[in-house]
């Protein structure tokens, strides 16, 4: 399904005189399709680095990111048009990070609700079921779907992010530390959610700060130095 | 036959002839009839715009009706007959009085009759008789410029004509109507000439306008204090700004008509008695009410 | 998918010019004046595409440039060199011969057609939210009024219908429909804005152009625009070309975004790789900036 291959990201601050920061270097690895692939390594080796070259936020240096998309066919997402990656990311390729992006004067049911609008094409209704059985799931107060999430906890927040992200069920999403901020019964909950997604076909790479965590959930792990 | 020369045979009384020397026939020279022969025939290829022109000096003051003059002397023959009227009325002090000048310089024979003239210069009005393609209906125009009401720059107001760029004009209209439930114009009503240009067509009533459309006869506007000549052609369609929901109309005069002649088919003027308080109603075309006299009387 | 507008080479010079001008201008040289000449290039040899549906940003400073393209492109001035094409979907097929004469996707040069053609193509395809509303407002006239002003442009001639739409359209913007008839002199100015927006949408257009619209309104108020102008896009499919020195603006509504300076795109992607991983020397030194 996505085959990294010699991925190598450096920063150029010219800013700062030219300073270069090396942020990955010569990763590779390959996910089958519905695998679960964990990404471990220590702090500043370039685990989220890796995750959001393929996501296009960072530009990777050198390498290559082969990806067997729907619409597309097999792609190289390191090269590939904004136009192409744009629509990917609308159709079949999520993230979640460890914070929810905050949009004024959107309820947390909106947040989850809009996605699936966008992206399945189903009717209100069928949508704000969905949103509600997940926000429910996750424990968020039936009174809270109506506020702004600016307000919620840290926790309640990454939690309406998770949400989000998979209540559109992506074909490939990419995890970055996206319990960090939860508690061990919630991430028992998201852990449950993220499995079923797995049962419908997504792919997903993940970053976990709990090495546990990480071996107990993916499928294999990749090492980053 | 040249024109600066007197014809021979006119049947003028012998005291003119002091006034009239050092005076081409018509008063105004070849160059200037010239010139504004030229501007009425491009206003004529260009329904509804408005072709500039040198204004020339008038023995009468501007704002009096130079322009429409102007007009008048540069097309007259002396075989024409001439009509002037004011506000329908041939009686009118200024009517006369251009009448007059016109029939002084040019030798021509003057008439009240709106069938018989040839050349018929107004003021705010149109006659009542339909008018045929033998004949030439000239215009007294105050304000040329239809679009002055929304847009005071005159740079302006000729690109506006020049793109058909009219969206100004409609939202007046349109403000019109949600102030006041119609729209409030009721003479100089803007026009649309030949789908083309916006064209005020003078102050003349509401109820004048429709006569301009698909008619036989020539209607040359002239504004001589503004320096502007146009024209509506015969057979030229002539639509007034109206919207679907909001249609043009006439003035309405159900149950009225002319205390003098009779008529309910004519453009009517109200007339309060000063002592008695009493409205009455009398015809504005005075020829055409004295001809309905006349044709009673009989 | 093909782009909906192709630019290339668009550029607007202020002044005479001379054979030095686009050399000596740009970012490198930190300055859109021309040191000989004293000519203002303004925009400088701009190529882009703009996508249906895409929400383009365009972050820059004052003196970038970026209002100036605004301007090209609504064809409020003229360029001094460049071309626009359009797609053919997105003409009226009375349009069509004129605008495609050898039959092909992409339309002439909409820069050199007559002012009254431009201004046809405008009136079909574009909307304007201008700063100031001021602007792009008449603030003697009702706001129903400016609403309708673009549909007479178009030849709407049923005054019914036409309220019709005004009202459908101030609804959409949460302004109370019995306000119609007021001027918007009389309204607030996020008020202001939404009957701006209402103006520049009422004849669907397929582009909007958004030039720094919550510019100087009240946080609050500007949350309000931004969420409505969110909802608008995704229900009317909506291109948008959105002007902004605010990159906290530019994110929350696009999804790619040029970096102009000094009258050149310094750099385009999309709008979370520009934020997180500047390539240019002038991105990185705008993102630093922020708040």
């Amino acid at each position: 399904m996505i085959t990294v291959e010699n991925l190598t990201k450096t920063f150029t601050l010219h800013i700062l005189g030219e300073k270069k920061i090396e942020a990955c270097h010569d990763v590779s690895f390959g996910v089958p399709p519905g695998g679960f692939l964990g990404l471990a390594g220590p702090s500043g080796a370039g685990k989220s680095t890796v995750l959001k070259c393929m996501y296009r936020t960072y530009l990777a240096g050198s390498g290559a990111i082969h990806y067997q998309s729907s619409a597309y066919g097999m792609v190289d997402l390191a090269t590939l048009s904004d136009q192409a990656v744009i629509d990917i990311r609308h159709r079949e390729m999520g993230y979640v990070s460890q914070f929810l992006k905050v949009i004024p004067r959107v309820s947390a049911l909106d947040v989850v609700m809009e996605p699936i609008l966008s992206r399945n094409g189903v009717t209100r209704d069928v949508a704000r079921k969905r949103a509600v059985s997940l926000l429910e799931r996750l424990r968020i107060p039936t009174h809270l779907f109506d506020a702004y999430p600016a307000t919620f906890s840290g926790g309640e927040q990454q939690r309406v992010n998770i949400a989000r992200a998979v209540s559109w069920r992506p074909r490939l999403l990419l995890l970055d530390e996206p319990t960090a901020s939860l508690d061990q019964d919630s991430v028992g909950i998201v852990l449950d959610i993220l499995k079923e997604l797995r049962q419908e076909g997504t792919t997903m790479i993940g970053i976990f700060h709990d090495p546990a965590l990480l071996q107990s959930v993916t499928d294999s792990v990749y090492h980053i130095s | 036959m040249p024109l600066h020369t007197w014809p021979k045979n006119s049947d003028h009384q012998d005291n003119d002839e002091e006034h009239r020397v050092g005076y081409p026939f018509g008063f105004m020279d070849e160059g200037a009839k010239k010139e504004i022969r030229r501007a009425i025939l491009k206003a004529v290829a260009i329904p509804g715009y408005q072709v500039p022109y040198g204004s020339r000096e008038m023995p009468i003051a501007r704002g009096w009706g130079t322009g429409g003059l102007q007009i008048t002397l540069a097309l007259i023959q002396p075989d024409d007959i001439l009509k002037v009227i004011d506000q329908g009325c041939d009686g009118s002090v200024n009517a006369v009085n251009i009448k007059k000048f016109v029939a002084k310089v040019a030798g021509v024979t003057v008439t009240t009759d709106t069938a018989v003239a040839t050349i018929i210069q107004t003021r705010h009005r149109i006659p009542e008789e339909r008018m045929t393609d033998q004949q030439i209906l000239v215009l007294q125009v105050p304000y040329p410029e239809a679009l002055r009401e929304v847009e005071p720059s005159e740079m302006e107001t000729r690109r506006m004509h020049a793109e058909a760029d009219y969206s100004r004009m409609w939202l007046y209209l349109y403000e019109d109507i949600v102030r006041y439930g119609e729209i409030t114009i009721s003479y100089r009503y803007p026009v649309t000439v030949n789908g083309r240009y916006i064209t005020d067509p003078s102050p003349i009533p509401r109820w004048d306008v429709p006569k301009l459309h698909m008619a036989d006869t020539l209607f040359l506007f002239g504004a001589g204090r503004e320096k502007r000549i146009y024209a509506i052609p015969p057979h030229t369609a002539v639509v007034p700004l109206e919207f679907e929901d909001h249609p043009f109309r006439t003035e309405d005069f159900a149950g009225k008509s002319c205390a003098r002649c009779g008529a309910s088919d004519s453009f009517l003027d109200e007339v309060i008695d000063n002592t008695q308080g009493i409205r009455s109603f009398f015809c504005s075309d005075s020829g055409y009410c004295d001809k309905r006299r006349e044709k009673c009387s009989r | 998918m093909q782009p909906l507008i192709r630019i290339r080479g668009l550029t607007k010079r202020f002044g005479s010019g001379c054979d030095r001008c686009l050399d000596e201008t740009g970012p490198e040289h930190d300055t859109n004046l021309c040191p000989h000449c004293g000519s203002v290039l303004a925009c400088n040899d701009l190529s882009f595409d703009l996508f249906p549906g895409e929400a383009l940003g365009v972050v820059g400073e004052s003196g970038s440039g970026k209002s100036t393209l605004v301007r090209l492109l609504h064809f409020e001035w003229e360029a001094s060199a460049g071309s626009m094409e359009v797609h053919r979907s997105a003409v009226g097929s009375h349009l069509l011969a004129e605008m495609f004469p050898d039959n092909g996707d992409y339309s002439k040069n909409l820069l050199l057609l007559s002012h009254f053609q431009r201004r046809q193509m405008r009136n079909a395809l574009m909307g304007i939210v201008y700063q100031n509303p001021h602007l792009g407002l008449r603030m003697g006239i009702s706001s129903g009024g400016n609403i309708a002003e673009r549909l007479l442009g178009a030849g709407w001639r049923n005054i019914a219908k036409m309220r019709r739409r005004a009202a459908e359209l101030l609804e959409k913007t949460e302004i109370p429909v019995q306000r119609m008839d007021e001027p918007p002199a009389n309204f607030s100015g996020g008020m202001q804005q939404r009957v701006q927006i209402d103006k520049a949408l009422s004849n669907n257009p397929l582009i909007l152009f958004l030039d720094e619209v919550t510019t100087g309104l009240d946080l609050s108020v500007q949350a309000r625009v931004l969420d409505l102008i969110r909802n608008l896009r995704s229900e009317f499919k909506l291109s948008m070309l959105v002007v902004s020195h605010d990159l906290g603006v530019i994110n929350l509504l696009c999804q790619r975004t040029m970096v102009m300076k000094a009258g050149h795109i310094v750099e385009d992607g999309l709008t979370d790789q520009i934020l997180q991983d500047p390539q240019h020397r002038y991105t990185q030194l705008l993102v630093a900036s922020q708040l």
